[in-house]
């Protein structure tokens, strides 16, 4: 997988749902559906695109199949962005303090 | 199923107390004194990243030794309102002259004398091809729960 379809899966608002409804722990195709305004078939089609993005993976119990989330496809490439830019605005707008002080 | 979904960009936004020519300045000539010292490219220590002032200017860092190191470019310059940088450091915080990823900054006046700093890192697609490495760097013991949170803050940008 690359983090381009892990993170263009999770572009889509659908998708974005299925995926938080997961992160209460592992449901069935059935489960996930009766929680959204959309076909069973539609949430399946969902589930495929973020399994093929390594965000979700399955496993079969009993006669079903429940789907989880793989803890390993993660966007961790936002994460690093999304920390370091946080870090250094912080540190820049620190420093945009200091210089209006050194003004006055 | 032959739809392009686009991957949302890291955005951050951060409110300064001085107008836009002012934030401006120190985000861009001032980049020395606020630049986080841990995230340096060079063996030596980091002395202080450049923003050359122009379109088409360079980005890049100066070690204690004097040797430089490339971060990117200056793609658009338009004091004090906007500017666009070109990102060109993978995972490992290394120069690579293939991948090209965009950093907007826009000063928004927000108030009398403050500004409104919103930054924008976006193309993060091109990093595709770098996942492998970039799981080798990356801690991911925050796991989901911080990631729904980070995917939460995007979208109440």
């Amino acid at each position: 997988m690359t983090y381009d379809n892990a993170l263009a899966a999770l572009a889509d608002p659908t998708r974005r749902r299925v995926f938080e409804k997961l992160s209460a722990g592992p449901k069935s195709v059935g489960a996930l559906a009766r929680g959204l305004p959309v076909s069973r078939p539609a949430v399946s089609q969902h589930l495929r695109v973020l399994k093929d993005a390594g965000l979700v993976a399955d496993r079969p119990e009993g006669t079903r199949r429940v789907y989880y989330i793989d803890p390993h496809g993660l966007g961790a490439l936002r994460k690093w962005l999304d920390q370091f830019w946080g870090a250094a605005l912080d540190a820049y707008a620190e420093e945009v303090m200091q210089a209006e002080r050194r003004r006055r | 199923m032959n739809q392009t979904v686009m991957p949302a960009p890291v955005r951050k936004s951060v409110r300064v107390d001085a107008p836009p020519e002012r934030a401006f300045e120190v985000f861009t000539a001032g980049i020395g004194r606020w630049w986080p010292k841990s995230h340096h490219i060079g063996a030596s220590d980091l002395d202080a990243p450049v923003i050359e002032p122009k379109a088409g200017g360079r980005w890049y860092e100066r070690g204690v030794d004097g040797v430089e190191c490339e971060i990117g470019k200056v793609l658009v310059w338009e004091p004090p309102a906007r500017l666009v940088l070109v990102w060109q450091l993978t995972a490992d915080w290394k120069y690579d002259r293939n991948l090209v990823t965009e950093v907007e900054v826009r000063f928004i006046p927000d108030g009398a004398g403050a500004t409104r700093v919103e930054l924008e890192h976006r193309n993060l697609e091109r990093y595709g091809d770098r996942a492998d490495v970039l799981r080798g760097q990356i801690d991911s013991a925050g796991g989901w729960s911080s990631l729904l949170q980070l995917f939460a803050e995007a979208a109440a940008h």
